[in-house]
């Protein structure tokens, strides 16, 4: 009774955010793929693409004027390209100042996650030390009507610009790990890393453009998911550990999961919304979480990418 | 450009910077990054580079600067083996010295006789500020971190929900006290309350560690992570159960003993609780420092460096890693009862995420698996911080930015702590060497290992 009620209502805004924790997952399961690791600093990733884009379109646009046309085009192309852009410094960084020492030291795995978190802290309260503590809304950048209507459900443009940038980007990411040299690097160092370096591979390059590539991905993803919601210290907490569910859900290492799990969990997550009180979405990726974790392990798909054997 | 059989082959010769002007790089970087954080100004959200401005547009960064230049100087001739080796040859006689004298455990002894007897008779002397700190942070978090040794230390698991457990205990106290909107089946008072949330939490690590600790040990991670959030919904939104956002709508009891002909009231005055913080905690090391040299300890052990070899050998893996994991919670949840009763007020805001993370970096900076060493630790980075905040050089609002960085930088250069376990210390080297794991990390051994 509950989902049919008003299904449509609800499906369009989860595949909205869907498509942003895939995004933001495609990351986990990218590092995941090639180290084994759970990057637990990639939500500061997130964070500091929201932020990026956020001073980047403050500087572009007028306070008071909503921009239209061609504007707001470029100013949102802007955004997105800023957000992309300071996620993949800061995702290079993380792995030089973090990972990569703890790399060369061949450190165990507890190690490596107490660093990652460590840097998480840091990352966030050293933003939240800069640019304040208050949620900060994105100015807006484009009329924000309705382009046109599912089932009685609208579908506003800010979604539909989410949703084309997210698959765009997603396309891109899989044509560039499928088709490209990198690509094949990537997959090579995910399937067996000391194989692949007595192949020639490069591992180091490989994994620092690795974290790169997430980094874009996810600082994209942060920006968008400015401004849908707003940006704020901690943003990147609660979507990041929805992202890594949604990653384990899809089958972690693999990126085709990580989309499919993302896309599933905003779904399920919306359409929940229907069936209990909204203050209790947060719990339902948990759940899913557990589930998936007790009866299947290795997700939807299996985790192709990660561990070959 | 080079030409082979008249094709062009690009030969890329890598232009290598010198590493020491690399290190300088670094150093000055990290200048300007102490810098950054030590800067008294707090962003706004209207104006965004009010900090940067404030920390960079000054002459204190020609300070950083100058020290980060000072420092790498320093460390380059300690590299260059002039320094470094006069150095270590001057010192060698004294450390092992040292090393004969403190491995004696006539000394060791003493030196514990000593900090117990500094533990009961300076607290007198300090000022009420500091009593309350002692009570309230240093006496609560030792004790929490002495009981995410055994998860974290001893068993190699990661718990990022550590604190929610805490959380648990204190609001079962609250519950059995009568201190929440719902009226309890029965009123106790807090002293009874301790084993009660005992066994609670114990159930609640238990029903949590089941469906985890079978698989990946970095999944727990987050599955904690995640249950830590959910226990903070829970207890904000079931407001006609916990009182949401407000908390507590009765102040919880505080401790009573009335037994045998002895009365005692514990009240707001800090030193009795002092005594009795040192006391439970006295009995958890006690009981602890048993456990580790036992059957339990020694299979703890050998679940942390090598899961499968474990297994193959008839340790019940899955059994031990959940046993850490509740023992664990069952002290985070005693905290807990102390906790509550201390301050007589909690809400879900007194349990936030961040404070899971911050046990643990005391853990790790104190020396994870070395009951000692977590104790220095988390006693040094919760009084630290109340010195620093009471003399307004470290704002309240920076000091999880100051813990990750300690999480870092202790992570990166002394992974084995202030104070290490020498068994941690040894795995840890030779995990590095690629001999055996320091962590209950890997993939959980197939087959019933229950």
């Amino acid at each position: 009774m509950c989902l049919s009620q008003h299904f449509w209502q609800f499906l369009v805004p989860g595949i909205t955010l869907g498509c942003l924790y895939a995004l933001i997952a495609i990351g986990y399961t990218l590092v995941y793929g090639v180290l084994q690791l759970i990057n637990f600093a990639h939500s500061e990733i997130f964070m500091t693409g929201g932020f990026a884009g956020l001073f980047m379109v403050q500087a572009l646009t007028n306070v008071g004027v909503v921009p239209s046309g061609a504007q707001s085009w470029l100013i949102m192309f802007a955004g997105i390209s800023c957000g992309a852009l300071f996620g993949g410094i800061v995702a290079f960084l993380l792995e030089r100042v973090a990972y990569r020492p703890l790399r060369r030291r061949n450190a165990p795995r507890l190690i490596y996650l107490i660093t990652a978190i460590g840097a998480s802290l840091f990352l966030f309260n050293l933003a939240g030390k800069l640019f304040g503590r208050d949620k900060v809304n994105i100015p807006a950048i484009y009329t924000n009507g309705v382009v046109f209507t599912v089932f009685g459900a609208q579908v506003r443009v800010q979604q539909l610009i989410i949703v084309c940038t997210a698959v765009f980007m997603m396309l891109m990411l899989d044509l560039l790990v499928n088709r490209t040299k990198l690509g094949s690097g990537i997959r090579a160092v995910a399937q067996d890393s000391q194989t692949a370096s007595l192949m020639g591979v490069n591992i180091n390059r490989v994994i620092s453009q690795t974290f790169v590539i997430g980094g874009v991905l996810g600082g994209a993803a942060g920006f968008l998911f400015g401004t849908y919601l707003n940006v704020h210290y901690q943003m990147g907490f609660l979507p990041g550990i929805k992202a890594f569910a949604a990653a384990v859900l899809g089958g972690i290492g693999n990126i085709r999961g990580a989309m499919i799990g993302g896309l599933l969990l905003g779904i399920v997550e919306s359409l929940s919304q229907s069936c209990m009180s909204s203050q209790w979405i947060d719990v339902v990726a948990f759940v899913v979480l557990i589930l998936v974790l007790m009866f299947r392990p290795t997700g939807i798909l299996g985790q192709r990418l990660g561990r070959a054997a | 450009m080079s030409h082979v059989g008249g094709l062009p082959i690009r030969v890329r010769r890598s232009r290598k910077v010198d590493p020491r002007l690399v290190r300088l790089f670094g150093w000055l970087v990290l200048g300007a990054l102490l810098r950054l954080m030590t800067v008294t100004a707090e962003g706004t959200s209207t104006d965004h580079l009010l900090v940067i401005d404030a920390a960079f547009k000054s002459t204190a960064l020609i300070g950083w600067l100058v020290a980060g230049l000072v420092v790498w100087v320093l460390t380059e001739l300690w590299h260059a083996r002039k320094v470094g080796a006069l150095v270590t040859a001057r010192t060698t006689g004294v450390r092992q010295q040292w090393h004969a004298v403190a491995g004696r455990a006539l000394s060791r002894r003493a030196a514990l006789l000593a900090v117990v007897v500094a533990a009961i008779v300076l607290p007198q002397f300090l000022s009420e500020f500091y009593q309350r700190v002692l009570v309230d942070q240093v006496a609560v978090f030792v004790l929490l971190a002495v009981g995410l040794n055994v998860v974290v230390g001893w068993a190699g698991l990661l718990d990022l929900g550590y604190v929610a457990f805490f959380a648990i205990g204190a609001y079962t106290c609250a519950y059995f006290t009568g201190a929440l909107p719902v009226t309890p089946l029965f009123t106790l008072n807090p002293f009874v309350v301790l084993p009660v949330a005992v066994v609670v939490c114990l159930v609640a690590g238990l029903l949590l560690g089941a469906p985890t600790l079978r698989l990946r040990g970095d999944y727990l991670a987050i599955v904690t992570l995640g249950f830590h959030e959910i226990v903070q919904l829970f207890l904000v939104n079931k407001n006609n159960w916990t009182g949401g956002n407000q908390g507590v709508s009765r102040p919880v009891p505080h401790f009573t003993i009335n037994l045998l002909g002895i009365h005692y009231k514990w009240t707001l005055a800090s030193l009795p609780y002092w005594f009795l913080f040192i006391g439970m905690l006295a009995i958890v090391v006690i009981l602890f420092s048993r456990l580790e040299h036992s059957k339990v300890g020694r299979s703890w052990t050998a679940v942390r460096e090598d899961e499968v070899a474990a297994a193959a050998n008839g340790v019940p893996t899955v059994k031990y890693k959940l046993m850490a994991f509740a023992i664990g919670a069952s002290t985070s949840g005693l905290a807990g009862v102390l906790y509550a009763s201390r301050l007589g007020y909690i809400n879900p805001a007194s349990f936030p995420v961040v404070l899971s993370i911050s046990v643990l970096s005391y853990v790790i900076f104190g020396g994870m698996g070395s009951i000692i060493g977590v104790i220095a630790g988390s006693a040094l980075l919760t009084f630290l911080p109340a010195v620093f905040q009471e003399q307004n050089i470290v704002r309240q609002e920076d000091i999880p930015m100051w813990i990750g960085a300690i999480l870092v930088t202790m992570m990166l250069f002394r992974p084995q702590g202030l104070i290490p376990s020498r068994r941690r210390k040894r795995e840890l080297r030779l995990a590095s060497e690629g001999v055996a794991d320091a962590d209950a990390m890997s993939e959980a051994p197939e087959g019933r290992t229950g």
